[in-house]
C-alpha cells in the first residue's frame, strides 16, 4: 500500500492506506483520533470538520493523497489548549447536548476566528450554517459566539 | 458479618431484583470488598457506591443521549446524600433487569428516578450518620451531614464519609428514610454544569462509533432497497478483490462485508453484486398510502372519546371543516446506527449506543439462540437518538456478523443506510369539523385521526382504537368543549414505524391547535383569548398559555407581513405554551423571528437542562414542520442523506426565549413536551402574517 506523510496536530505521521481513503477514516480508524465524527460522508453535515493548513475542511470529502504533506489539526489538537475562548464559552453556556456534532461546530468556528477575530453576522452564518446539529443547540452556539466576539473586542 | 465479593454482590441484588424500585434491590448489608488493597466500598443501593476515599459513584441506568441524565440523576442523589459535588463519579449501567425499567423514552428518566435516587442518597446519609454516632458514642440527633462529612454538633469535630464507609456498611439498611423538604434543596433546582461537557467538546468522549477493541474488524451491510425484501443470490468476488476486505457473509438482513477499516468495508459493500427478492411491498408508495387514507376520510372512525352531543345542524352556527396531513419522518441522528460486538464461545458482549439496552439484550439473545445472561450490553454515549435507538435491529446485525466471522466487529451504517432503513414516524391524515356560535363560543369539535399504530405494527397486536397510541395528543384534551367527538382509524401501511420524539404528539396537537385557530378566526376572537376561555380557571395549561402571551407581548402590534401564532400542549406530566413570530415575504419565504416558550414541568432538577431540552425540541419540531418528509417509492425510501432530508441550520434558527414556571409540583418530563405546540404555533403565525392556512406538513406556501 502507498505510504503518506502528513502532520497531524503538530506531529509527523506516516500512514499506509489506499490513496482514495478519505482523511476522516485515516484519522479515525488508522490514527485513533475519534474526536472527528462521521455523519454523512458527503460533506453535507460538517461533523467531520478539521483544519487543513489552517482552513476548515470536510475530512470525509478529502482523500488522503490530497491531504499528504499538509498540516492537519483535529479537535484533539485544538483541545491541547483548553483555555481557547471557544471551549470556555462552550462550557459556560453549556452548548452541548448529545455532543456528537460539537467538534465540527468548534473546528469550523476556530478556523473562522483565526482568520477573522471580529467576524460579521454574515461571516458567522456562512461558517456555521453548514454544520448540522440534530439536538438543536444552534441557539446556544449563537450566544457562545456572541460572547467570544464581545470579549475579544 | 458476611463480606460479599463483587460477583456475589451482583448476585445478591440480582435475586432480589424483581420489583421496579430501588428498595427492592437493597441488600441486607451494603458492604463489598474488591480483591487486593482497593478502597473499601459501601454500596447501599444498586445505583450508589461510596469508597473509603470518599468517592461517590453513581450508576446511571438511563442512556445519555444529550438530555443530561448523567448530570441530573447524580444531582438527586447528591442533594440527599450531602456529599461534595466534585466527589461524584459516573458509571453507565449495562443493560440488566436489576436496574428496573431501563428504556430511555417517553420523557420518563427523571420522573421514574426522582424518588429512588433521592432515597438512595438519603439512605446512605442515614447510615453514615449512624456510623458516626456509634463511633463517637453520641445520638444521631447530635450529628449533622454536610459536604461529605459528618459533624459532631456537640464539639464541632468532623469525620469524612470515606472514613465512615466500613462502619456504615455493617449497619442494617434503614427503611422509610426521611427526604428533604423541597424548600431546603441546595442542588435540585440549581444550574449545575453538565459532567459530560468537557470530554464532548475536547473530542475525547466515546460514542458507540468511537469504541475500539483489540483486533477488531469493521463491517458494513448491504440491505434490500425494498421494505421486507431479502437476498436472492449474491456474488462477493469483486468485493473480496478490494484491498482490506477480509470476508463477505450473508446474514438474514443482507450481505455483510468485513474489512480492516470502515472505509474499506464501505468500498467492499459497493462492489457487491446482489440479486434481490424484492418481497411483497414492491408496489408501495407514498401516493398509494395516501389514497388508502383518503378512503377513510368520509367514514366516522371508531370512537375514542364522545362528550356532549355533537350537532352540526343546530341553528345559528358557523361550521367549518378541514383535512390535515403529515408525512413519514426519519429520526436522522448525526451519529449513524452502529454497534460493536464480540460473539465467542457461546457468549456475546456488545457496546451499543442504545436507548433500550434490556430490549437489545433480549433481541440479540434471541437472534443468537443464547440465554439472556450470556449477552452483555454495554451502553455508550449516544450521538442523538430521538426514539430510533429504542429499536435494536443494528445490534442484532452486529451480533450476527460477529458470530458468523468469529471476530470482534464494529458495524457502521452509512448515512444512506440510516436514512433508508430507519423506522419512521407514521404519516397521518385528519378530518376535523367544528362550529362556533354567534356569540363567539365554540360549540362542536370533531376530530378523526387516520394513522398506522406503532404498537399494533411492532407487537403485532390488535388494539382497540379507543386505547390505541394514534389517539395521543387528541385524547383527554384540557379544553372544555361542550360537544366533542374524537375518532380514529388504524391503517396498516407496511412502512416500518417507530417512536419518534413525542410520537403522535407531533401530529395530533398540530391538527387540534391549528383547527382551534381556524375556529377562533371564524368566531372573530383573538386566538389566545379564545383558547384561554376554553381552559379551566385553575389549569396549569391555562397558566402557561397566559404567561406565553405576556412574555411575548402578544397584543403588541406587528408590521405588515409579520404575524404571531400561539399554541399550547400538555403531556408527559408537563405543560408548555409557545408563541412564534414569523415574517412571510412575498416570495412565500418564511423567516422565523422568535419563539417564546413557557414550560411548567413541576419540580425542576436542572433549569439549564430544562431550557436546553425546550430549545432543542423547538428546533426539532421546526425542522419537521418546515423540511421533514420521507417519501416511499417502489417499496423503498427515496431520501438518502441530509441533502434531500434537510435539517434546520444555524442561520435559520430563531431567537428562542424560555421561561420556566417555578413550583414544587410533581416532577414532569421535559424532553418531548416542547414539541407539541411548536408546529401549530408556527402555522398559526404564518396565517396571521399571510392569511395562508397550512393544512399539510412540511409547510409549502404557494
Amino acid at each position: 500500500m502507498p505510504e503518506f506523510k502528513l502532520k497531524v496536530n503538530n506531529r509527523q505521521v506516516k500512514v499506509d492506506v489506499e490513496s482514495d481513503t478519505p482523511l476522516l477514516w485515516v484519522l479515525r480508524d488508522t490514527l485513533g483520533l475519534t474526536g472527528t465524527k462521521y455523519g454523512c460522508g458527503e460533506g453535507i453535515c460538517g461533523s467531520c470538520t478539521v483544519h487543513i493548513n489552517g482552513k476548515a475542511e470536510r475530512s470525509c470529502s478529502i482523500m488522503i493523497k490530497d491531504a499528504a504533506g499538509k498540516s492537519i489539526t483535529t479537535i484533539e489538537g485544538l483541545a491541547e489548549n483548553p483555555d481557547n475562548p471557544i471551549f470556555r464559552s462552550w462550557i459556560e453556556l453549556e452548548v452541548s447536548q448529545c455532543g456528537y456534532c460539537q467538534p465540527g461546530q468548534i473546528m469550523s468556528l476556530a478556523a473562522l476566528l483565526k482568520e477573522k477575530p471580529k467576524p460579521t453576522e454574515t461571516e458567522i452564518n456562512d461558517a456555521m450554517s453548514g454544520i448540522l446539529c440534530r439536538c438543536g443547540t444552534y441557539h446556544r452556539i449563537r450566544k457562545a459566539i456572541e460572547k467570544i466576539v464581545e470579549e475579544g473586542k | 458479618m458476611k463480606k460479599y465479593t463483587r460477583r456475589e454482590f451482583v448476585k445478591v441484588v440480582g435475586i432480589s431484583g424483581s420489583g421496579l424500585f430501588l428498595a427492592a434491590y437493597v441488600p441486607a448489608h451494603g458492604f463489598l470488598t474488591k480483591p487486593g488493597d482497593e478502597p473499601k466500598i459501601f454500596a447501599p443501593s444498586v445505583y450508589l457506591k461510596i469508597d473509603s476515599n470518599g468517592i461517590v459513584t453513581i450508576t446511571v441506568h438511563r442512556s445519555e443521549m444529550g438530555q443530561g441524565v448523567q448530570t441530573s440523576l447524580p444531582m438527586m442523589v447528591a442533594e440527599e446524600l450531602e456529599c461534595r459535588w466534585e466527589d461524584i463519579r459516573i458509571e453507565q449501567a449495562d443493560g440488566d433487569p436489576r436496574f428496573g425499567h431501563q428504556s430511555t423514552g417517553g420523557s420518563q428518566s427523571i420522573r421514574r428516578t426522582f424518588e429512588p435516587f433521592r432515597i438512595a442518597g438519603a439512605t446512605a446519609k442515614e447510615m453514615l450518620l449512624s456510623a458516626a454516632a456509634i463511633k463517637w458514642g453520641i445520638e444521631i440527633k447530635d450529628c449533622k451531614a454536610e459536604n461529605g462529612f459528618v459533624f459532631n454538633k456537640l464539639n464541632d469535630k468532623k469525620i469524612s464519609y470515606g472514613e465512615l464507609v466500613e462502619e456504615a456498611a455493617k449497619l442494617p439498611v434503614p427503611a422509610n428514610v426521611k427526604l428533604k423538604d423541597p424548600k431546603d434543596y441546595k442542588i435540585i433546582g440549581k444550574r449545575v454544569h453538565r459532567l459530560d461537557t468537557k470530554p464532548k467538546i475536547y473530542g475525547a468522549a466515546k460514542f458507540g462509533i468511537d469504541v475500539v477493541l483489540p483486533g477488531m474488524l469493521y463491517a458494513s451491510v448491504s440491505r434490500c432497497p425494498t421494505i421486507g425484501g431479502k437476498v436472492k443470490t449474491f456474488n462477493g468476488d469483486k468485493a473480496k478483490e478490494i484491498k482490506g476486505v477480509i470476508d463477505v457473509v450473508e446474514i438474514p438482513q443482507g450481505v455483510a462485508v468485513i474489512a480492516d477499516t470502515t472505509w474499506n468495508s464501505f468500498k467492499g459493500k459497493n462492489a457487491l453484486s446482489i440479486e434481490w427478492d424484492f418481497g411483497p411491498n414492491v408496489d408501495i408508495d407514498t401516493d398509494a398510502i395516501r389514497k388508502n387514507m383518503v378512503l377513510h376520510l368520509e367514514e366516522d372512525g371508531s370512537e375514542i372519546e364522545n362528550r356532549g352531543n355533537l350537532n352540526f345542524d343546530a341553528p345559528d352556527l358557523i361550521t367549518i371543516d378541514a383535512i390535515y396531513e403529515v408525512p413519514f419522518l426519519a429520526h436522522a441522528p448525526l451519529e449513524p446506527m452502529n454497534c460493536i460486538a464480540t460473539v465467542k464461545n457461546g457468549k456475546a458482549e456488545l457496546w451499543a449506543p442504545s436507548q433500550n439496552p434490556q430490549g437489545a439484550r433480549t433481541e440479540v439473545a434471541k437472534a443468537l439462540g443464547f440465554k439472556e445472561e450470556d449477552v452483555v450490553i454495554h451502553v455508550t454515549l449516544i450521538g442523538g437518538a430521538f426514539g430510533r435507538r429504542l429499536i435494536s435491529d443494528w445490534a442484532v446485525e452486529a451480533a450476527l456478523i460477529s458470530k458468523a466471522t468469529g471476530k470482534s466487529i464494529k458495524l457502521t451504517w452509512t448515512r444512506e443506510d440510516d436514512m433508508k432503513h430507519s423506522t419512521f414516524r407514521p404519516a397521518s391524515m385528519h378530518k376535523v369539523k367544528g362550529s362556533v356560535d354567534k356569540s363567539g363560543k365554540l360549540v362542536n369539535f370533531y376530530h378523526h385521526v387516520i394513522a398506522e399504530s406503532i404498537t399494533a405494527q411492532r407487537f403485532n397486536r390488535n388494539i382497540p382504537v379507543k386505547d390505541a397510541d394514534i389517539g395521543e395528543g387528541t385524547r383527554r384534551l384540557a379544553y372544555q368543549f361542550p360537544n366533542l367527538k374524537i375518532t380514529g382509524t388504524i391503517v396498516p401501511t407496511h412502512v416500518p414505524v417507530s417512536w419518534y420524539r413525542s410520537v403522535y404528539n407531533t401530529q395530533n396537537p398540530f391538527v387540534v391547535e391549528s383547527f382551534i385557530d381556524e375556529l377562533a378566526y371564524e368566531a372573530k376572537r383573538d386566538p389566545f383569548e379564545f383558547r384561554r376561555d376554553l381552559l379551566p380557571e385553575d389549569s396549569r395549561l391555562r397558566n402557561v398559555l397566559i404567561e406565553a402571551a405576556n412574555k411575548s407581548n402578544w397584543f403588541s402590534k406587528l408590521p405588515e407581513g409579520k404575524g404571531r401564532g400561539i399554541a399550547c400542549f400538555e403531556g408527559y406530566g408537563s405543560f408548555c405554551a409557545e408563541v412564534i413570530e414569523v415574517s412571510v415575504i412575498q416570495t412565500n419565504e418564511i423567516i422565523i423571528e422568535k419563539v417564546t416558550a413557557v414550560i411548567d414541568c413541576g419540580t425542576v432538577i436542572n433549569p439549564d437542562t430544562v431550557e436546553a431540552q425546550l430549545e432543542g425540541a423547538i428546533v426539532f419540531a421546526l425542522t419537521a414542520a418546515l423540511k421533514g418528509e420521507i417519501t416511499i417509492r417502489d417499496g423503498g425510501v427515496v431520501e438518502k442523506n441530509y441533502d434531500d432530508y434537510q435539517l434546520l441550520t444555524y442561520s435559520e434558527t430563531p431567537v428562542i426565549e424560555c421561561h420556566i414556571i417555578s413550583n414544587f409540583e410533581k416532577v414532569g418530563g421535559v424532553g418531548e413536551v416542547g414539541i407539541g405546540a411548536c408546529a401549530p404555533a408556527l402555522c398559526n403565525a404564518i396565517f396571521a402574517a399571510s392569511g395562508k392556512r397550512v393544512h399539510k406538513l412540511p409547510v409549502k406556501l404557494i
